[in-house]
């Protein structure tokens, strides 16, 4: 289903100040009339974030299949192919197959995620992803009862992924969820960001986003989706596992062992930026939930 | 060849040095000017933390080629070894202020993360170990303490490899970079250790 979850930072944290007042005369006539009078009221308690530009956005992207260095992805992305683009997804599944790009976003809908993004580097932004729910297209596939994880894989294509040919990871890249994780209604597949299809340097054409979790989580340019049974490996952990769990949820009181994760630093503050306290779930709340009864020390 | 170095040589004995102090200088003070109107991109303060610490790295490795490069090349380049190595600590200095004020901020944090994160203890070893040098780079001390004066600057060899080290440690994957700067350093280290000299009869 698609709108299970609101955005806490509005369309307004995104939308230019002029264009949001007016905006925001529109949805006041709306609440006159009943109709939008939650939306309205959200919209007077937004946090007084915004998000980042689409420079900054665009311009430092930790996608190693193109390089190390943060600039890399932006420099040399483009090579890739995004289209025709298709993706497997298959293990525990009623209907297994090659699900084209085109065919997915017919059967989706697309809605705009404004999202807290915390890379395990200890920098975030504030991105205004457009996507759907992972939960969706799961359910397009038909998730059978024995299933416990999702794991994906980004694309491994040497001739287009210069980053490839540096054994820095395991390539290809893989990542991992919970079944339970995957279907929260706050993961979403992005394919977009400030209503423009999503850039190469970024995931290219799909990715994931969990904004609950370290920016890796967050694979790009998805080829597969497979439903397990036991966890998959994930690459950083299989790189490190002492310094990259599988959960990886933000957790200021859980240091990487090489920094702390006590505070991070927007993008976007130039030279003399501060540093802000980073939050439980990276403010996500909501899924505390997902780990009642766990150590997240030890899962980590 | 050895008319060329021979030439070489002449024309670097009539090089000054207080001016390549300026010169060696100005890419730490082009890349904070770069970092101030965005040139570094939307992340300046990571930007110039690490090209500072590249430039330590690499000035130290320069200082360290002196040596070599004359014993094996005759390459005379012993008069700029003072410069090398004050450039390579303003560098290293420059790199932890970085850090410290920009960076971290967090006076807390900076005892923690000096203590508990191994490639800062590693780093800060190198900068500790590179103060007294730096200290001492001056005519006057190195009159005063004479022969102790050699013997405290090999401290050297073991802040460049403790500089190397910290970056080996500090990538995250593997990644070859630092392994080039740690071999590079390892082949100037090996290139000083002398042919074992025909013991001398007591
Ligand atoms: C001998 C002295 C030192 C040398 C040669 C050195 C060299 C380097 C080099 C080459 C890098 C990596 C640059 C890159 O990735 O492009 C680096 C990164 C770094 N150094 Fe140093 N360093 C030294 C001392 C220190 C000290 C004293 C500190 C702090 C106490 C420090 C803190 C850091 C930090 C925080 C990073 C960046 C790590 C990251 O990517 O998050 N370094 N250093």
């Amino acid at each position: 289903m698609a709108f299970r979850w609101t955005n806490d930072l509005t369309r307004a944290d995104v939308t230019p100040e002029r264009l949001f007042l007016n905006r925001r005369q529109i949805l006041g006539g709306l609440a006159a009339g009943g109709i939008a009078g939650g939306l309205g009221l959200r919209a007077e308690a937004q946090e007084a974030l915004e998000p980042n530009t689409w420079e900054e956005i665009t311009s430092y992207n930790n996608y190693y299949e193109f390089g190390t260095g943060k600039d890399d992805p932006a420099r040399y992305a483009d090579s890739l192919v995004t289209s025709p683009w298709s993706v497997t997804i298959d293990g525990l599944v009623d209907r297994p197959g090659d699900y084209g790009f085109a065919q997915i976003m017919e059967a989706m809908t697309v809605e705009e995620r404004i999202y807290r993004f915390r890379c395990v580097e200890a920098w975030s932004m504030v991105v205004p992803w457009n996507g759907f729910e992972l939960a969706d297209l799961l359910e397009m596939a038909g998730v059978q009862t024995g299933a416990r994880y999702v794991a994906f894989q980004t694309a491994n294509r040497p001739d287009q992924m210069p980053g490839l040919a540096r054994p820095v990871l395991d390539w290809p890249y893989v990542e991992g969820l919970r079944l339970d994780e995957a279907l929260h209604p706050l993961t979403l597949m992005a394919t977009g960001i400030y209503d423009r299809p999503i850039p190469n340097q970024n995931g290219a054409p799909l990715r994931l986003v969990v904004p609950w979790k370290y920016g890796f989580k967050s694979i790009k340019s998805i080829v597969r989706i497979t439903l397990t049974e036991d966890e998959p490996p994930t690459s950083w952990n299989k790189a490190n596992a002492r310094e990259y769990g599988f959960y990886s949820n933000v957790n200021p009181e859980v240091d990487h062992p090489r920094w702390s994760q006590a505070t991070e630093r927007r993008i976007g503050g130039g030279l003399f930026a501060r540093r802000q306290p980073t939050l439980m779930f990276n403010g996500y709340d909501e899924v505390a939930g997902l780990y009642e009864g766990m150590d997240l020390t030890e899962n980590f | 060849m050895t008319a060329l170095i021979d030439r070489f040589n002449g024309a670097a004995r009539r090089v000054p040095t207080w001016p390549l102090y300026i010169l060696c200088a100005i890419p730490g003070f082009w890349f904070f000017y770069l970092g101030l109107t965005g040139g570094l991109g939307v992340e300046p303060i990571k930007a110039l933390e690490h090209k500072l610490g590249e430039l330590a790295l690499q000035f130290l490795i320069a200082g360290l080629a002196v040596t070599p490069l004359r014993r094996h090349l005759g390459v005379n380049l012993l008069k700029f070894r003072r410069m090398l190595g004050l450039v390579a600590f303003f560098y290293v200095l420059t790199h932890l202020l970085v850090w410290l004020l920009l960076d971290v901020q967090i006076v807390s944090q900076i005892w923690a993360d000096i203590l508990k994160r191994p490639y800062i203890t590693v780093g800060m070893a190198g900068f500790v170990l590179l103060l007294p040098l730096a200290l001492t780079s001056n005519n006057w001390s190195v009159r005063k303490l004479g022969p102790k004066w050699r013997q405290l600057h090999k401290l050297a060899y073991v802040a460049v490899l403790l500089g190397a080290i910290h970056f080996v440690m500090l990538v995250k994957g593997f990644q070859i970079e630092p392994y080039l700067y740690l071999a590079a350093i390892l082949t100037l280290l090996a290139l000083r250790i002398r042919p074992a000299r025909r013991k001398v009869a007591i």
